[in-house]
């Protein structure tokens, strides 16, 4: 009887923000759902191609492990804590084994990509099994808890007027930022900072990382455009405004590191103009039902010139070991992504911004929530850190490292034919 | 002039190297080859564990006058040897003649 009750049937929740209309609306929430999905397929191109070979399994695993524990401690608990109906605003519950259909199909594929984020800072030197413990507690516990406090609909930072479409700071801002935790203690990989001096560690191969930066895009127009939660009459409109501004903040995003990395590294870079595609994404993210065509693609220019500094920045500066600029693609750009709102959003023909005549309300909402996620995002990792750290130990050992955590954690490799790889 | 051909575990090569630095041994080529011996690697494919005595190792080629063959040597065996099987050989191959291109000077002279 007490089971009975605990798997209570979803229409004792409030989802104001995930009512899906129809079955038009359902179609979109599945479709856009299957391309997040997707994005799975993205990240684990991305993330090997920028690393090394003799990690290219660990990495496989590592984005295979976090959708798989992401869909199940999402569909278990994660659901309940980001859309419960308890009524505090700050943490939400509704029992176990909530949501169902082609909404709780969508929300994993999100906390899903929240947890895959952090999986590329860390690459090469992290214990697998401390992986996957943070994964289920970020899936579980963190991404949910920072999603209710926006989307749940009763939550604090929708009450404050906060605006974040489809997650700048929920998703990418949590992961970014957990994922500068991570790096920063687990440590840099060996030889990456030898007498002072930052060593490149080039990926091994760039033509999937360019494949893998695509396929992101493409699954970035289910992550936006899904975000609208509704298809036909406006909701068509608007979810079709929301694809097309993701596409135009992706290209400037690509373009402007591309000058940048042009003019400050004397080279056009492909690695720097991929990763520059994607802050351009998660740029637009937060505002893609919020911006004007032409706001969007200056939001996506400027986040594609930040990220190239703030690669650099963490790398050299910091002395922060993000082996693929996850922390700067998600963390930095999904904090610009949040505030840009408040600079020059707009709510239908209205400025809402600081430069477009809104004045200042929606710029310090924008700016609460971005630092509010940011801290949650850092001091929650901190924890989940410190106690792996202390049990079951953050890296691998020096002798594994170097061999590669393919041979050491996996028992295989990669590229068993071709084996004079980077 | 000697050549003298070290094959080491490719995870010594950063500190032979800056060995050989160290000794003013500063010119050589190296790929990395896959070879058979003592050594052996477990692997697990689909379930199965098997041990292949396929290595990777890294091959250098260090052609020297007489004088810097001992420091050469002594510089590979303490920054290669690890203790453990599969440390490495060096081979040492007497050189006719050597030449350096882009002046066509021979000799001792063209290895510096």
């Amino acid at each position: 009887m007490f089971l009975k009750t605990l798997l209570i049937n979803p229409s004792l929740l409030i989802q104001d923000t995930a009512a899906i209309e129809g079955d038009m609306g359902m179609l979109w929430m599945l479709l856009s759902g299957i391309l997040v999905f997707f994005m799975q397929a993205g990240f684990t191109l991305v993330e090997s191609g920028m690393t090394s070979s003799k990690n290219a399994v660990n990495i496989a695993m590592k984005n295979l492990l976090d959708i798989c524990v992401g869909s199940l401690t999402y569909w278990l608990v994660g659901y309940s804590l980001m859309y419960g109906d308890t009524t505090n605003g700050w943490f939400f519950w509704g029992g176990l084994f909530q949501g169902e259909g082609a909404d709780l199909f969508f929300q994993t594929m999100f906390a899903a990509t929240a947890a895959t984020i952090v999986s590329g800072a860390i690459a090469g030197r992290t214990k697998f099994e401390t992986y996957a413990i943070f994964t289920l507690v970020m899936t579980a516990v963190i991404y949910p808890i920072a999603g209710g406090w926006q989307w749940q609909g009763s939550g604090w930072l929708t009450n404050l007027g906060f605006i974040d479409f489809a997650g700048s700071s929920i998703v990418h801002g949590v992961g970014g930022f957990a994922a500068l935790v991570a790096a920063y203690m687990v440590g840099p990989r060996i030889g990456k900072y030898v007498n002072g001096e930052t060593v490149p560690m080039p990926g091994h191969n760039q033509i999937i990382a360019t494949l893998g930066v695509f396929i992101l895009w493409l699954g970035w127009f289910g992550f936006n455009g899904g975000s609208q939660l509704a298809w036909g009459g406006d909701d068509a409109v608007g979810a079709s405004t929301v694809v097309l501004v993701t596409n135009l903040a992706a290209a400037a995003g690509a373009l402007g590191a591309l000058i940048t990395s042009w003019l400050y590294l004397k080279k056009s870079n492909l690695s720097m103009s991929l990763n520059g595609a994607l802050a351009g994404l998660v740029s637009i993210t937060a505002g893609c039902g919020n911006m004007t065509a032409g706001g969007a693609v200056m939001a996506g220019l400027i986040g594609g010139i930040i990220v190239v500094f703030s690669i650099e920045f963490i790398e050299k500066k910091l002395k922060i070991d993000d082996a693929i600029g996850a922390v700067s693609v998600h963390g930095i750009a999904g904090f610009w992504g949040t505030i840009v709102i408040g600079l020059w959003g707009v709510d239908g023909d209205t400025g809402i911004g600081l430069f477009n005549g809104g004045g200042a309300s929606q710029f310090i909402a924008q700016l609460t929530g971005a630092v509010a996620y940011m801290v949650w995002a850092i001091v929650l990792s901190f924890i989940v850190f410190s106690a792996l750290k202390y049990t079951i130990g953050l890296r691998v050992t020096e002798e594994e490292e170097i061999r590669g955590l393919d041979i050491s954690e996996h028992g295989s490799i990669a590229y068993p034919g071709k084996r004079d790889r980077e | 002039m000697k050549k003298i051909e070290a094959i080491i575990r490719k995870s010594k090569f950063d500190q032979v190297k800056e060995a050989l630095h160290n000794v003013e041994v500063n010119f050589f080529s190296y790929w990395d080859v896959t070879g058979v011996g003592n050594e052996k690697e477990g692997h697990v494919y689909r379930g199965i564990s098997y041990s292949t005595s396929e290595i990777q190792r890294r091959y250098l080629s260090i052609v020297v006058n007489d004088d810097f063959v001992q420091p050469t040597l002594d510089a590979i065996i303490k920054s290669a040897a690890t203790d453990k099987v599969g440390d490495g050989k060096i081979f040492i191959l007497p050189v006719e003649e050597t030449y350096r291109i882009r002046t066509g000077e021979k000799g001792g002279k063209s290895l510096n």
